[in-house]
């Protein structure tokens, strides 16, 4: 992942990126690297509310297990990139939120490869964008010619709650294996304005009517996440600003 | 307590009332019957204030309110409920949540502290047992995965826990085998029938009738009341059908 040239928009990878913030951060630190050696366990959350340019380099041995949980929602532009290679009956599983109003450009970035055999990923990812925000989703999987058995999932929504919002979304797969399974689902949507009506011909305001809706739609992401309360917490308040 | 007078209203500027009137009081339950397509479902939307119901003329009071210059919610919070012909899904909601949320956010909008989780839940679980319906439906995702007789139930359920003033019930009847068609009557009169409330029944058939009698009886037809009378009125209609009442 190491980012040795400054990149541009011509870099897939960089297409919809604040430019401007990137050169303003330049260079970028060195990646973190997180190394679960085999048979063992990982968990972290990562809540991005500064704004900011995050890469993490993830390697699980075998049958390593590791869970993410990200929350990106802060600053004029949060990005988190992730890097993650999966060796032999390693499991890879990322929760994922981004949150952005005004003119906040959110993107969450990652490549996972499968290297060997009988690994599995599961990425979901929501994204609830208002304003004239964009929020972006580029995810590879990669399988390698040996990783027979790999079960992969991408499992990406969007909310848009301005017709001035921007939502991009590229799950994409890259298979030399041919005994797989990588499932990828991706939609971009509005709230039901039926739904939001019957919510409020119950006496919800607009705008609580709004965060229910929103809350249900990014609810999911945080499931199994140590600090799951307070994830939802932040979330909800994030919500709130928006609607 | 709900005066509607010469209302007119459009519907993707396809006018569909034209010149409605009706007065309903405190402690009276009214039936609107009609055929298909007589605006039936427009008045009770139109009353909800849904969004893209258009009043081009007339009024609606409501207690000394204007109802029409209500949203949605302050309608709700005035003490008007509307029973829906098709209750929506929204999934990952749950209806003890939004149940909760509602009740307090009205109770708000009145001056009164809200209900605790503990004191909602003993409210919740009185009506659902009224209704006859498991409390482990009202901790699911509003409406999701329920038959139509099941949603039917969860708007009953619903009206019971938010204890409006007027309820507008659109077609409540329709979608209800005959044990549930009696316990959603026998739900009906045990929220609404009281001096201080009233209801306004929009139904296609006399059967809802025998279990909740009305003490008005209305034909809806081409976006007016057609003709008014007594709880007789219903058998009429069912005997002889709208074409020979309405012409």
């Amino acid at each position: 992942m190491t980012t040795s040239v400054l990149p541009s928009r011509r870099d897939e990878a960089w297409r919809y990126s604040d430019i401007d913030a990137v050169v303003a951060a330049w260079p970028l630190p060195a990646p973190e690297s997180i190394i679960v050696p085999a048979g063992g366990k990982f968990a972290r959350a990562i809540v991005q509310d500064a704004g900011d340019i995050r890469q993490i380099e993830l390697v699980l041995g075998k049958g390593a297990a590791a869970a993410l949980h990200i929350l990106n929602i802060g600053g004029a532009y949060g990005r988190i990139e992730l890097a993650v290679t999966l060796h032999e009956g390693a499991d890879f599983m990322l929760g994922a939120a981004q949150i952005g109003g005004g003119a906040q450009n959110l993107e969450i970035v990652t490549t996972v490869t499968h290297a060997e055999p009988g690994a599995t990923s599961r990425q979901v990812v929501r994204s609830v964008l208002g304003g004239t925000a964009t929020g972006t989703y580029l995810g590879k999987v990669a399988v390698a010619r040996d990783a027979q058995q790999t079960d992969s999932e991408q499992d990406v929504k969007a909310m848009l709650l301005n017709r001035s919002a921007t939502a991009n979304a590229k799950p994409e797969l890259e298979i030399f294996a041919d005994d797989v399974k990588c499932a990828h689902g991706c939609a971009i949507g509005e709230l039901d304005p039926m739904a939001l009506y019957y919510l409020q011909s119950r006496g919800l305001p607009p705008g609580e009517a709004k965060k229910l809706m929103l809350q249900a739609f990014v609810a999911g992401v945080f499931d199994g996440a140590e600090d799951e309360e307070q994830l939802q917490a932040l979330a909800l308040a994030k919500l709130g600003e928006l609607v | 307590m709900l005066k509607i007078e010469n209302l007119h209203a459009t519907v993707a500027d396809k006018p569909i009332l034209k010149g409605l009137s009706l007065s309903i009081n405190a402690g009276e339950i009214h039936a609107i019957m009609g055929p298909n397509g007589a605006g039936k479902s427009t008045l009770s939307y139109v009353l909800g204030g849904r969004p893209g119901y258009e009043v081009t003329e007339g009024s609606v009071d409501f207690d000394g309110q204007d109802l029409l210059d209500m949203e949605p919610h302050e309608r709700a919070s005035a003490g008007l409920f509307l029973g829906f012909q098709y209750p929506v899904e929204i999934p990952g909601v749950s209806n003890v949540q939004f149940l909760r949320e509602s009740l307090n956010a009205q109770r708000k909008a009145r001056g009164l502290e809200p209900l605790s989780g503990g004191e909602f839940l003993k409210v919740a679980r009185e009506k659902a047992a009224l209704l006859k319906m498991d409390m482990d439906m009202l901790k699911r995702p509003v409406n999701v995965g329920f038959s139509g007789g099941e949603k039917k139930r969860n708007e009953m359920v619903q009206m019971g826990i938010l204890d409006p003033r007027l309820a507008i019930l659109d077609e409540t009847d329709s979608g209800l085998d005959i044990d549930a068609l009696r316990t959603v009557g026998d739900g009906i009169n045990s929220i609404m029938r009281r001096p201080d409330k009233a209801v306004l029944l929009i139904t296609h058939y006399q059967r809802l009738l025998d279990y909740v009698q009305p003490d008005f009886v209305h034909v809806l037809a081409a976006g007016r009341i057609v003709k008014s009378g007594g709880p007789e009125l219903a058998r009429e209609l069912e005997e002889h059908g709208y074409a020979e009442i309405a012409a």
